[in-house]
């Protein structure tokens, strides 16, 4: 084995609630099918953060999540790996406590840990649950899938790039989803989204151990892919007939 | 069920059950539903006040929880029967207040109820129905994309059972967020019934400190607070139950799996708060061999099938300790419906690790999300959309050989208390709750009840 990769999932007691620690899980097993020697960590929040090349952090309630900012803020091994270059990948709740502010339950802003330079506040609106899907904005990979479920509206600052487009959905509310700096990428998207999009998980293990990593079968993957991808095109273009049709009644009844 | 109207009713809650009777019929000749909820709907929109109506004069008990619910019902329904009488509750999917009418207004007066409460509703229903008797199960996550803060259901339960001080309440021990909620009522009776999933519950509900489990599942608990696992009165030894002045009951269940031995217990616990000796009562929960179809064994696609309910990351784990030692072929069925939830990323949350080494089949309609979730886990298994040529499809895998040969051999590798019904099944099949209801439409007929 060339490379032994600690994988840290973060505060999975506080920000676990929709299946994100599979993000880890992912990328442990993605590794160990190329050979590579991958240890999964799950860093509970009563302990100092441990060492590791990557870190998840998934989503979580309100509470927790500020609980999570704060712990993190005062314990400084997350800003250290990241100045190190190791990749971070931030969802939802994790997202939004990595960029400078964050909104509390009652709508007050708290000092995220500083790693993006976004900023959330809370939605006035529905908030948003759904299928989502979003082109990516660099490293060429493909459509991005997933399901979000957030009430923050996220804006990004001059010294950070939103990770993709939005195609479907809500994502950080400008038309865009996530954000990158570096290694650090936060998105929306719930799935978990490395299950659903492969090619991001490859990327960051790519960053991670500095390999150029052959293809896996990811034929699992693929027949999930097409079918959430084409279930969300499909639901637009009947949406889009239907509106069609509606104007078309309107302007026949017109007349 | 035809029940006189009860002459002690104010003319007022008459007319809202005959309307409910009324609209329950119609519904169901029309096809339109199960008959339970709308008439329910009407009856209250004739008198709001028609559950406290008809709950005067009769003895009643609730249950409530995140998993377990329309299990320990029946099974506290049961002990009940050999003593009471015929007992009314409500049938399965209707514990909301539409449901609790209709279980009320077919049943003639003064006859003991023992009602499945939806977690959110129990506060106000122990407001207005002033039980007897709560069972208080368990807390723990459901359905993700609708709002659901067990904290928060917690603290709504505790004030409710904080004023209500004729009823006792049998709780959950080992759960800290149900020990929070339980903690004031005037008479709780603490049962050790476990708790198999505790990430929900490791966040002290009474200060902002953390809850530190001790050893495996059933050890202890405390917070540095102060806030800790009580002392239980009713635990599980094995095959037997164990009360705190040392007398022991013999346990002796149709049904599989240790959550259903606890389920029992929690129920016997409650028949004996109103009165119905613990022999009794086991007695008559022995028999029960299936609830609303779950553990019963039915024909789908020219084999048998045992059929089992899971709804979130706390009963899947349950259910995959149930099968894993097994040697049968095991079906999973996910939806995702309203009802079951939209979002399946808690498939990540089950520990499907379980099924290693198992013929596995992945089914439902979101069959690729499962087999997604099975392959990380290091799960060979094949995927087939339609679940029941996803049953016929395991049972062929298996070499579609007649059940009977094996049932002994399972049954060793279960353990003799969790064999239940299953000897006769060829496949377990485990759904999400429209995965589940969905094979049970189609299942041709049940070979064993
Ligand atoms: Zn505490």
């Amino acid at each position: 084995m060339r490379v032994s990769l600690r994988v840290v999932v973060v505060h999975p007691d506080l920000l676990g609630t929709y299946g994100d620690g599979g993000n880890g899980v992912v990328l442990a097993q993605r590794a160990r099918w190329r050979g590579i020697g991958a240890e999964l960590l799950e860093a509970t929040s009563d302990g100092p953060l441990p060492a590791g090349d990557m870190y998840c952090l998934g989503g979580g309630e309100d509470a927790a999540q500020a609980a999570s900012a704060e712990r993190l803020r005062a314990d400084g091994t997350l800003a250290r790996a990241v100045e190190r270059g190791s990749p971070v990948l931030a969802v939802c709740a994790g997202y939004q406590i990595l960029g400078r502010t964050f909104a509390a339950a009652d709508g007050r802003p708290l000092a995220g840990v500083g790693l993006l330079d976004v900023s959330t506040a809370k939605g006035t609106g529905r908030r948003a649950v759904g299928e989502i899907l979003a082109e990516p904005l660099f490293a060429d990979l493909p459509v991005l899938t997933g399901f979000e479920n957030h009430g923050g509206l996220t804006v990004r600052g001059p010294n950070v790039d939103p990770l993709a487009r939005v195609e479907s959905g809500v994502g950080n509310g400008d038309g865009t989803d996530g954000a990158v700096t570096g290694r650090v990428v936060g998105t929306y998207l719930h799935g978990p989204v490395l299950a659903r999009n492969p090619a991001l998980a490859d990327l960051l293990l790519s960053w991670a151990t500095g390999l150029s990593l052959e293809p896996l079968d990811d034929a699992e993957e693929a027949a999930l892919r097409d079918e959430r991808i084409s279930a969300v095109r499909a639901r637009h273009a009947g949406r889009g007939l239907l509106c069609l049709g509606r104007y078309a009644r309107s302007v026949l009844g017109r007349s | 069920m035809r029940a006189d109207l009860d002459p002690t009713l104010p003319a007022r809650a008459r007319a809202a059950v005959v309307a409910t009777r009324v609209v329950n019929a119609l519904s169901r000749r029309l096809g339109a539903g199960s008959g339970t909820v709308a008439g329910g709907h009407v009856g209250l929109a004739v008198d709001p006040r028609l559950l406290e109506h008809l709950a005067a004069g009769r003895r009643v008990a609730l249950v409530s929880g995140t998993n377990g619910k329309t299990t320990t019902t029946r099974l506290l329904a049961v002990a009940l029967e050999g003593s009471l009488g015929r007992v009314a509750t409500n049938a399965t999917g209707s514990n909301m207040p539409t449901g609790h009418v209709t279980a009320l207004a077919v049943a003639p007066p003064g006859t003991s109820a023992v009602l499945e409460v939806d977690e959110g509703y129990l506060p106000g229903l122990v407001g207005t129905l002033v039980p007897e008797a709560v069972v208080l199960l368990n807390l723990s996550r459901d359905q993700l994309d609708r709002t659901n803060e067990v904290r928060m259901v917690s603290n709504r339960w505790r004030r409710a059972l904080a004023g209500s001080h004729t009823t006792a309440v049998v709780a959950n021990a080992d759960d800290p967020l149900v020990v929070w909620a339980a903690l004031p009522s005037a008479k709780p009776i603490w049962v050790a019934a476990g708790l198999s999933w505790r990430r929900d519950a490791v966040g002290c509900p009474a200060c902002a400190g953390r809850v530190e489990f001790s050893g495996a599942e059933g050890g202890g608990w405390a917070c540095a607070c102060g806030f800790a696992r009580p002392r239980v009165d009713v635990a599980l030894d094995g095959d037997e139950i164990v009360l705190s002045d040392g007398r022991r009951h013999r346990l002796v269940l149709a049904l599989p799996g240790r959550f259903n031995r606890a389920n029992a217990a929690m129920a016997a616990a409650a028949a004996a708060t109103m009165g119905v000796g613990w022999e009794e009562s086991l007695r008559q929960i022995a028999a029960v061999g299936e609830v609303a179809g779950r553990f019963s064994v039915v024909e789908v696609g020219g084999c048998s099938a045992r059929v089992m309910l899971a709804k979130n990351p706390a009963g899947w784990r349950e259910l995959l300790d149930l099968v894993a030692p097994g040697e049968r072929p095991v079906v999973v069925g996910i939806n995702a419906r309203v009802a079951d939830g939209k979002d399946p990323s808690w498939l990540w949350d089950v520990p499907f690790e379980r099924l290693r080494g198992r013929q596995v089949v992945a089914t439902g309609e979101r069959c690729r999300d499962l087999s997604v979730r099975l392959h990380y886990a290091d799960v060979a298994h094949r995927t087939v959309r339609d679940e029941v040529a996803a049953v016929r499809a395991a049972w062929m895998a298996y070499g579609g050989r007649t059940p009977g040969g094996r049932a002994a051999d399972d049954g060793a590798a279960f353990g003799s208390a969790d064999v239940g019904n299953a000897g006769a099944a060829d496949v377990d099949f485990i759904g999400n709750y429209t995965a589940f209801t969905g094979v049970m439409s189609r299942a041709t007929e049940r070979t064993c009840a």
